[in-house]
């Protein structure tokens, strides 16, 4: 069905299911208990969640399929934001235009970046798409700010022209909608102690994440896929056939560009406004992070990383001291206050720590990433266990045709 | 913590989930119908500030106070200003009976962090009222995002003059001062210690506040007759300005004005005494440095560095010891923040406390949480006791106008915390500007946004 065999369809399922449940999968906790510290369901976090998920699927594209490690991406995923705000300014706060302008910008930025870039490969390519970042991030950040509106951020304004709309109506901004469905109209349902939002916005997002996904399982199993795979195990011995991989390769940086700038006009249109540090080396960083936590290389790998990531920046940083008391109020005065010393730098504004520790592990112990992980955990519970375990393994194993 | 508001606002949007039996009981609960109204016995307010980046030290500054005023609000601890506050609404039981409750966040001195820090709070933790905020970008990109919202955001240390002016939003309200009352406290005082014929070389943050705080100096001091010799912005993010320090002494200047606050202006002032700018000569004059936002705590930073230099303050925590009844509240506050903490409080954290005090009274009252509610009670409020002297919040742009302190580094300070010297105090009319001044023009208010 949709082109797709038995197992890549078995994911799409599971994808899907995912995405669709995820207001009530990531609300676990009853909304009142001690534990609801720790539930991620609200539209903020979800919808950063598949946002993030897009733009690493399409670093993956670059990274996991070529080999070539761009750091540069987050310059995409700026662009694709500026765009989008730009097109609520001048044009109409309907998201259709906005994104689509997002991805032909970013997909355009790309081509460029891409072909200078292009002509070196392993570290120096690196290096050029870092230069070409930190570029795009202070041009942002300080020469271009009658176009960015600098370190603070392009934001409306009650008199933007947005000829499609015949300007602002009233005192008040107008919100990012679709066809009059506003992205951030949220449906709550309390069932028992339970509460579960569903965001107008989140379903958008979700939407086209799995659209994206699909389109990226497609990209995986094609002629061009394999194509990309051979620029990863030999590229040299590619060019020797008399093969030009050129074409390939740039074509799979302008895709991933425009997955990023994708992302970039999604994060706009759920809330509208373009900030330089999008752009910032870090954020370039972050998705290299997310990829290979997740797992290189894998359809679902990079999905995975973004949410751990996201789901570390937005529920361990809001843990402090105060909340760290109200865990262990139970124990004696001076236990408690060693128990939140102790666990005091590893929570709130030490959460890059947590992150930092977990990348560790993951990375010694899980080489493919958090899909090994369930890999090895699959195998345990069906008792087929390989000797030979491993990503490169399992990978081989998920390279059959499309056939 | 319910949003039925939510509820019945997504159910009538989008009619996907539920049909009347769930949407009706929703509506006749409501009776109010705004962002997060508080049902339960408590009202969640989100404490938004920079734990790390160049403004850390004032955030963590900021959180203190919140905790101490949450502590007042809720009748615990000394009551602090609650006792000299010109207004009794507020009875030490929370805010209407609620008890108060509060969550924090990280700004990490950046937009992007701080509005997905802000929207965590008021779409998980339901926080009514958004405050803190070191940083004016930061502070412009909060406030948007309250108003669509609609949540108020009180805004906590923020300099520039757009958060009041030209990206002013109805639902943000500003009780710290600006850059154009730091400029117009400050050209006199600079005429008097420097004379009318001085050349100065600017170096400023790059971002609004640096902007406006480098528009406003310059506009101030070339009217006594200064002439602007160089303006250089460097950016937030910079821990090392030798660079820019370093052509400083051959530009023919003999003024540096330093446009930077917090970690930016402890490194940009050691750098430049390193230089040896604080002994040099030029043009046969003294060669002086000038920070036109000064702090207790960047003066604790900087160390021996801040000697002799001159700034303005929003607030000083020894102004009642020295300038007596006027600007009563101050030493209520610094006790029971040096109670608690064992040092005296920052403006920053002054600031964060007054404005987390100005909302729950405004919000008693108005006699309702809801957004509009508040704002028509601290539009034109005119109230005292707060440690300002007289103070007033203008309807018109949201901005407070109260006096402004005029400080010098102490030459030699008895202690750590006692580091700046009060050299004048501004009367409020003297620094009050109208609100349509071209440094100000170009922005709207708009209307309230209650939100659902």
């Amino acid at each position: 069905m949709l082109g797709l065999n038995r197992k890549d369809l078995t994911l799409m399922m599971i994808v899907a299911a995912m995405t669709l449940l995820a207001p009530i999968i990531l609300n676990p906790f009853p909304s009142d208990s001690a534990m609801a510290q720790f539930n991620a369901g609200y539209p903020d976090l979800m919808q950063r969640f598949v946002i993030f998920g897009i733009f690493a699927i399409g670093f993956n594209i670059l990274f996991g399929l070529t080999g070539y490690l761009s750091f540069g991406h987050a310059a995409f995923l700026g662009v694709g934001s500026y765009s989008a705000v730009w097109m609520f300014k001048l044009l109409s706060m309907n998201v259709i235009p906005a994104i689509v302008l997002a991805v032909i910008i970013s997909g355009l930025f790309a081509l460029v970046i891409g072909y200078i870039s292009l002509r070196r490969s392993g570290i120096y390519f690196s290096i050029l798409t870092l230069a070409f970042a930190q570029m795009s991030f202070n041009l942002a950040y300080s020469v271009l700010t009658p176009i960015t509106n600098g370190e603070t951020g392009l934001q409306l304004a009650l008199d933007d022209p947005r000829v499609l709309d015949g300007g602002s109506s009233g005192g008040s901004l107008p919100v990012t909608q679709l066809f009059g469905l506003e992205m951030r109209a949220t449906t709550q349902l309390e069932i028992g102690a339970w509460s579960f939002d569903f965001n107008v916005g989140y379903y958008l997002c979700a939407a086209i994440m799995l659209a994206v996904f699909y389109l990226a399982i497609r990209i995986f199993r094609s002629p061009f896929g394999i194509m990309l795979r051979a620029v990863k195990s030999n590229q040299q011995r590619m060019n020797y056939t008399g093969l030009n991989s050129r074409p390939y390769t740039l074509a799979a940086f302008v895709i991933s560009g425009m997955y990023a700038g994708l992302a970039g006009g999604l994060m706009a249109s759920m809330d509208p406004l373009a900030g330089a540090e999008r752009m910032q080396w870090t954020a370039s960083g972050e998705v290299v992070l997310m990829t290979i936590l997740g797992g290189a290389g894998t359809l679902i790998g990079p999905v995975l990383g973004a949410g751990f990531i996201k789901y570390f920046e937005n529920i361990f940083s809001k843990i402090n001291d105060n909340v760290l008391h109200s865990w262990f109020a139970v124990m004696p005065d001076g236990i408690e206050d060693f128990l939140v010393t102790i666990v005091h730098p590893f929570v709130g504004k030490g959460w890059h720590l947590t992150l930092g520790l977990m990348f560790m592990a993951v990375v010694i112990f899980l080489p493919g990433g958090l899909v090994e992980g369930g890999q090895r955990i699959g195998r345990f519970v069906t008792g087929r266990r390989n000797k030979k375990a491993g990503g490169a393994e399992a990978e081989a194993a998920r390279k059959q045709p499309a056939e | 913590m319910t949003k039925s508001n939510f509820t019945r606002r997504g159910v009538m949007k989008t009619g996907a989930v539920a049909g009347a039996g769930l949407a009706l009981p929703t509506y006749l609960r409501a009776q109010e119908s705004f962002t997060n109204n508080p049902t339960g016995d408590t009202v969640t307010l989100g404490f938004n500030v920079p734990q790390t980046g160049p403004y850390a030290d004032e955030g963590a500054d900021e959180l203190r106070a919140f905790e101490l005023a949450v502590e007042h609000l809720n009748g615990e601890g000394d009551g602090g200003m609650l006792q000299t506050f010109s207004s009794n609404a507020l009875e030490g039981n929370g805010i209407m009976g609620k008890r108060v409750e509060f969550v924090t966040g990280d700004t990490q001195t950046k937009s992007d962090a701080a509005r997905a820090s802000a929207r965590s709070m008021i779409e998980k933790d339901g926080a009514i009222m958004i405050s803190g905020g070191s940083s004016s970008g930061v502070a412009v990109a909060v406030q948007g995002l309250c108003q669509e919202a609609g949540v108020i955001f009180m805004a906590g240390l923020t300099h520039s003059n757009d958060t009041t002016g030209k990206d002013k939003k109805a639902n943000g309200f500003r009780h710290f001062f600006n850059a154009y009352m730091s400029a117009a406290a400050m050209a006199p005082v600079l005429e008097q210690l420097y004379g009318s014929d001085r050349n100065a070389y600017h170096l400023t943050a790059d971002y609004t506040w640096g902007w406006t705080q480098q528009e406003s100096i310059q506009a101030a001091t070339e009217a006594l007759g200064w002439t602007t010799v160089n303006n250089v912005l460097t950016p937030l993010a910079e821990t090392d300005f030798s660079a820019y320090i370093a052509p400083v002494l051959n530009s023919g200047a003999d003024v540096l004005v330093l446009n930077h606050y917090g970690g930016n202006m402890v490194n940009s002032l050691t750098n430049a005494v390193q230089f040896g700018l604080k002994e040099a000569q030029a043009n046969g004059k003294q060669f002086e440095i000038v920070v036109p936002l000064y702090s207790e705590l960047m003066a604790r930073g900087a160390g021996q560095a801040i000697a002799g230099i001159p700034g303005s303050q929003n607030w000083d925590w020894k102004i009642e010891n020295e300038l007596g009844d006027r600007y009563k509240g101050t030493n209520a506050f610094v006790q029971s923040f040096g109670e608690k903490y064992g040092f005296p409080p920052s403006q920053a954290a002054h600031t964060c406390y007054a404005q987390t005090l100005l909302y729950a009274d405004a919000v008693a009252r108005g006699g309702s949480f809801n957004p509009c509610s508040v704002a028509e009670a601290l539009e034109g409020y005119e109230f005292d006791g707060l440690g300002n002297g007289p103070t007033l919040y203008r309807a018109a742009d949201h901005q407070c106008f109260k006096d402004v302190v005029v400080v010098r580094g102490k030459e030699n300070p008895e202690n750590e915390f006692d580091l700046v010297e009060i050299v004048e105090v501004t009367p409020a009319e003297q620094v009050t500007y109208e609100p349509d001044h071209p440094m100000f023009a170009g922005g709207a208010l708009g209307e309230c946004n209650p939100g659902a």
